[in-house]
């Protein structure tokens, strides 16, 4: 038996993104920017893509820019706005619960002369708004707050957000790491005064090694990437064409179904944290009564390390991840766990079940069943 | 200059006798099995009391280098190149074409000497006489060098043979003896720094390696093992094809956690490996057992604690890093390209139980008197163990 409860990490592709790929690889392989029918063919894929993304926005189809993922997307978003914008001013804000790829790209930027502010969250891993009030100056010219968080499900308040930057200083360009949202709840940019916005194509069913990046129309980058000259030049390298197309097509099954899905996955995790509630020694993170993306779930368990849990529920077919999979290869202490203050001595007994459309009733059921069972064995070779 | 042929100069099998052979021969296969990770052919040959490595066409000189400077037993690797022997006059020009060819960018007053051996006793000329003339018209040819003859700057080698074979550089070799010259000893892999050195150490002296591992699901994960299986593969690059031999501990360790005291815990999980350890090395033909012991380093590793784990094994245990500080082993396993693998983060079975204050000066009659709580378990435990234990067969090849 498998039970694929890792979603947040990466997911299964649906099956018709698979055709479609291999479709562009098999038969319509062209290079987009090739005069002759076989690049018109090519450049078909990534305009039905960006169609498909644009719908699903309320936005146009030139607001799209294909990257290589989340992490390109969020790098892109900063370093390039912050390079246009370097005359206005060299601040900008995040939160202290981004994932690496904003957190770190900060930190670059605060090397080059930048100054970053990074706000503090509530205990559910909610941003504070008052402190983000007290924040924005005059020389912010970047806001980058995530709309869901990956290791505890958090959800932002992208919207309130958006207004308090209107009325602040309409000029910061707001960017937002949607890479655990998008495909998860439906986001209207426009409507949330969102600039800069960065999705990843392999966290909703489709291909690895590709995403983009929504750019608003009043957006000017310095691209980070220089070639041929693709993409406007904002994104220069021959176009991922069975990538962009098969993320595509996975956006364009998400959203037909996206408002059911999204109910019953919140049902899932109600029942889920319900149980694991009752579970001695079991404590639940970032639920924030329900108000939290309806697909993580974040546990610790008193005294068991995440490692030891991930394995025992892996020998049982379970696969989930301790903290952030994306932080794994060098186990850092999660900063989202402890900016929400999460006791020191759980900081490694954290563990994270996220899911997908693919996951069943019965398949969360044997999962917590498991975590129910192996809190109890494990607590017995608890280190004395 | 291109070289195609290499001089394998080895030293101390030089002088064992009647058994001179059977080191050779197993030079030779290591040579071999080192050249099976290089692309293109050779072949390995033993001619008077030498052992050549000749390129059969394209080949990577660095990579054959890198690769000769695995296998124990070796000096020196001597680039070279041969010629048939035309007469002196040609053999005149042989060698100074290739002083030309190897040294072109001669700075003035670089100092050289000419070197020459004769084993074809016919040759017209001696050994002296060669030196003489070939260094006058070496001299003759490129104004720029300068005799030494104490301490040249370049040597330059003659060998009249059958053929004629000259060579001027002499490569170190890592020393020791042929792998397979020694016997075999089961190497304990824990994914550490110090176990890997400790095989390569022990191969160092012709012994082949085999390694056990103690895995210790859920405690310990799927990379964890992976590591050691990788830390293996770059043994084996050194020792031949390793046989690790996987042990699921965790049955193991869970008893001796819940019957016996919290401090003694190490050491006696120490104690059941050991044991573990010599029942498949004797199972498998081994002589001894290896570990990255080294006194001091941590509780498990004072001398009483070693003594007491020593005293379960019957078969000698070596500990090669015994005396090496933990920087001495570092340098060791970052020559060997262990160091990286070794530091990745993944818990070990050593760590997960650990006590925070272990015994350092543990008494044997304690110890034993502790471990008779495993009584009525232990026995079905270890058969367990035993008998689920994985072998996997590690070894470098392209």
């Amino acid at each position: 038996m498998e039970i694929y409860l890792d979603n947040s990490a990466t997911t299964r592709a649906y099956p018709e993104v698979v055709d479609i790929i291999q479709k562009t690889m098999l038969e319509d392989y062209g290079n987009p920017s090739s005069m002759h029918m076989k690049g018109v063919n090519a450049e078909e894929y990534i305009k039905t893509a960006k169609e498909q993304i644009a719908y699903t926005l309320k936005c146009k189809p030139d607001n799209i820019l294909f990257t290589s993922g989340g992490t390109e997307s969020d790098n892109t978003a900063l370093i390039g706005a912050a390079a246009a914008a370097a005359r206005r001013g060299k601040h900008i804000i995040t939160t202290q619960i981004e994932h690496p790829a904003v957190l770190e790209t900060c930190e670059y930027l605060s090397k080059s002369g930048y100054e970053i502010t990074y706000l503090p969250v509530d205990k559910e891993g909610v941003v504070r708004l008052d402190k983000l009030k007290e924040a924005i100056r005059e020389d912010t010219v970047i806001l980058s707050v995530m709309h869901t968080n990956n290791e505890i499900g958090a959800l932002q308040p992208i919207e309130e957000i958006g207004e308090i930057l209107k009325e602040l200083n309409p000029d910061t360009l707001f960017h937002v790491d949607a890479v655990q949202g998008y495909g998860k709840a439906r986001i209207n940019p426009k409507k949330s005064g969102i600039d800069l916005m960065s999705v990843s194509g392999h966290k909703l069913h489709g291909p690895k090694g590709v995403g983009f990046l929504y750019m608003s129309d009043r957006v000017r980058l310095r691209p980070i990437l220089y070639g041929g000259g693709q993409q406007k030049g904002l994104r220069s390298g021959t176009e991922n064409v069975p990538g962009i197309a098969g993320m595509g097509e996975a956006i364009r099954i998400t959203y037909e179904h996206i408002d059911e899905d999204v109910r019953r996955l919140r049902e899932l995790k109600e029942y889920a944290v319900g149980r694991l509630a009752c579970i001695e020694n079991v404590k639940v993170n970032g639920y924030n009564n329900g108000e939290s993306a309806p697909h993580i779930i974040s546990l610790s368990v008193k005294d068991v390390r995440a490692e030891v849990m991930l394995h025992a529920l892996e020998a049982r077919g379970i696969y989930v991840s301790s903290g952030s999979a994306c932080a794994t290869n060098k186990p850092a202490i999660s900063a989202t766990l402890k900016a929400i203050g999460l006791d020191k001595s759980l900081l490694d007994s954290t563990i994270r079940i996220s899911m997908s459309v693919y996951t069943t009733k019965e398949e969360m059921e044997y999962a917590i069943d498991s975590i129910e069972e192996e809190t109890k064995e494990l607590r017995r070779f608890v280190r004395r | 200059m291109e070289f195609k042929s290499f001089l394998i100069k080895y030293g101390e099998i030089g002088v064992k006798g009647k058994n001179r052979y059977l080191f050779e021969n197993a030079l030779m296969q290591q040579i071999k099995y080192a050249l099976k990770r290089c692309d293109g052919e050779f072949t390995v040959h033993k001619a008077e009391g030498r052992v050549y490595v000749d390129a059969m066409g394209e080949f990577d000189h660095d990579e054959v280098i890198d690769n000769l400077k695995t296998v124990f037993g070796i000096s020196g690797i001597c680039p070279m190149t041969f010629a048939e022997d035309e007469g002196f006059d040609r053999l005149k020009e042989f060698t100074v074409d290739y002083m030309r060819r190897v040294y072109p960018d001669i700075k003035a007053g670089t100092t050289f000497k000419v070197y020459a051996r004769r084993s074809n006793k016919r040759y017209p000329l001696d050994s002296m006489e060669l030196n003489a003339k070939l260094g006058e018209a070496i001299l003759e040819a490129i104004p720029a060098l300068k005799v030494d003859v104490h301490t040249p700057d370049i040597t330059l080698y003659v060998e009249v043979r059958e053929k004629i074979y000259v060579y001027s550089e002499i490569i170190p070799g890592p020393g020791g003896m042929p792998v397979g010259t020694g016997g075999k000893a089961m190497l304990l892999l824990s994914g550490g720094i110090d176990s890997p050195v400790a095989g390569y150490m022990i191969a160092k002296r012709g012994v082949k390696i085999d390694a056990v591992y103690f895995h210790a699901p859920p405690y310990t994960s799927e990379r964890a093992k992976q590591k050691v299986v990788d830390l293996a593969k770059k043994v084996s690059r050194y020792a031949g094809p390793v046989y690790l031999h996987v042990v699921n501990f965790t049955d193991i360790q869970l008893a001796i956690y819940e019957k016996c005291p919290q401090d003694e815990l190490t050491i006696i999980m120490r104690r059941y490996m050991m044991r573990i350890a010599e029942i498949i090395a004797k199972e498998t033909g081994c002589l001894g057992l290896i570990t990255g012991e080294s006194i001091g380093q941590v509780a498990s590793q004072t001398l009483a604690s070693l003594a007491v784990t020593n005293e379960v094994c019957t078969l000698p245990v070596f500990r090669p890093c015994i005396g090496m500080d933990k920087l001495e082993i570092v340098a060791v396993s970052e020559k060997i390209d262990t160091y990286e693998t070794s530091i990745l983060p993944y818990e070990d079975c050593c760590t997960i139980f650990v006590a925070k204050h272990p015994v350092t000066k543990p008494s044997p009659e304690i110890i034993r008197k502790h471990e008779h709580n495993l009584d009525g378990v232990i026995d079905g435990l270890l058969e367990t163990a035993l008998n689920t234990k994985e072998t996997i067969v590690v070894s470098v090849e392209k």
